[in-house]
């Protein structure tokens, strides 16, 4: 019964996604292409490839696309992506629960407090890890991100500024 | 138990339905567009408490777009408010995805697609790099430190951030018995 097995490993998949999107990658080979043989490696890697070029988070993209290839149908696609939802939407549901609960609490203030840095070093660390050559191909993607820095932090409106970035990419890299 | 605003379950879906349809490249890159849909625009939070939704988001297991649709979704409408902002958050994913593994296999080598992606690309950076800079100006110097630390060790070593999180975590509550 194929559509419960993509079911469970996607639901799986969802459990264990602790770190992003990246973290998962190996889990997802592992359960695609190691244990169940659904895809090839190469298959899955031109599926990541696209999931990281579509907007929305890569673990729902690649559900999705997965869930699809799988049983060729739509139905593949809901389960998948249901099942990758699931774990996430109950565990955050639990958290945001209790912190509503004990906001005012010292410990969980506590354990706030240290996790803060963590979470922003995280950050910066994503933002470094993206400035490789691939991001600055050129002097105009560096001028592209000065001009995109300056308008985030000029609180210009951030989806109108990835449609301007898309068109002048459109015009500089055709 | 709800805050003053009791905004509709269909302004909740459509909040996050922009949100996942204009999230690029990292999830990180969405705080800009959450700060200014939810914070700034719907005044749903303060900035203090975005702060902390921003640690329990990353810190449960699962994409941040979707850990961030449930803590917003619950606060404004419990439950129901959390599967609204989640169906919100999936859905352009789901149905872009569909429709290129429908009908679009030659999408992934498509000149025009490749174009916008190289000149998003900068601007995704941006995107994450601001409120980084924003973040660290709201913290005091040794949160500052020790941030900058944590990046350093993560982008040169390639240590696993979950390590970081849960010992942030633990290292927390125990000063914070200790301080008792």
């Amino acid at each position: 019964m194929i559509y419960l097995q993509l079911f469970l490993s996607y639901l799986k998949i969802g459990f264990f996604g602790f770190g992003g999107g990246y973290a998962m990658l190996s889990l997802i080979q592992n359960e695609i292409v190691v244990q169940n043989g659904w895809l090839t490696a190469n298959e899955l890697a031109d599926i990541i490839a696209v999931s990281q070029m579509t907007p929305g988070p890569i673990a729902i993209n690649c559900a999705t696309y997965v869930g699809y290839m799988v049983t060729g149908n739509i139905w593949g696609s809901i389960l998948a992506t249901g099942a990758v939802s699931l774990p996430p939407l109950t565990i955050m549901l639990l958290i945001t629960r209790y912190y509503f609960k004990l906001k005012e609490n010292r410990i969980m203030k506590g354990a706030l407090d240290m996790m803060k840095p963590m979470i922003v070093g995280m950050m910066g660390a994503a933002a470094l890890l993206l400035c490789n050559r691939e991001t600055f191909v050129d002097w105009s993607a560096i001028a592209i991100f000065v001009v995109s820095f300056v308008a985030v932090y000029k609180k210009f409106n951030p989806i109108l500024l990835l449609v301007i970035s898309a068109a002048a990419g459109l015009i500089l890299y055709l | 138990m709800y805050p003053d605003i009791y905004p509709m379950l269909w302004t909740l879906f459509i909040t996050f339905f922009k949100i996942g349809a204009f999230t690029f490249g990292s999830g990180y890159a969405m705080i800009p567009i959450i700060e200014a849909e939810v914070v700034e625009k719907k005044g749903w939070f303060d900035k203090d408490e975005f702060m902390n939704q921003f640690v329990l988001a990353q810190s449960a297991p699962g994409p941040f777009a979707l850990n961030t649709a449930v803590f917003v979704g619950y606060k404004m409408r419990g439950v129901a408010g959390a599967v609204a902002s989640v169906l919100g958050v999936v859905l352009p994913s789901f149905i872009i995805l569909l429709l290129i593994a429908m009908y679009l296999s030659g999408f992934r080598t498509n000149p025009y697609v490749a174009a916008a992606l190289q000149g998003m690309r900068p601007a995704v950076v941006a995107l994450i790099a601001v409120p980084f800079v924003n973040f660290l100006r709201r913290m005091n110097w040794w949160q500052v430190a020790l941030s900058i630390a944590v990046a350093l060790v993560i982008w040169l070593l390639g240590v696993s951030p979950v390590y970081f999180i849960f010992g942030g975590g633990i290292v927390g509550v125990i000063w914070a018995l200790y301080r008792k």
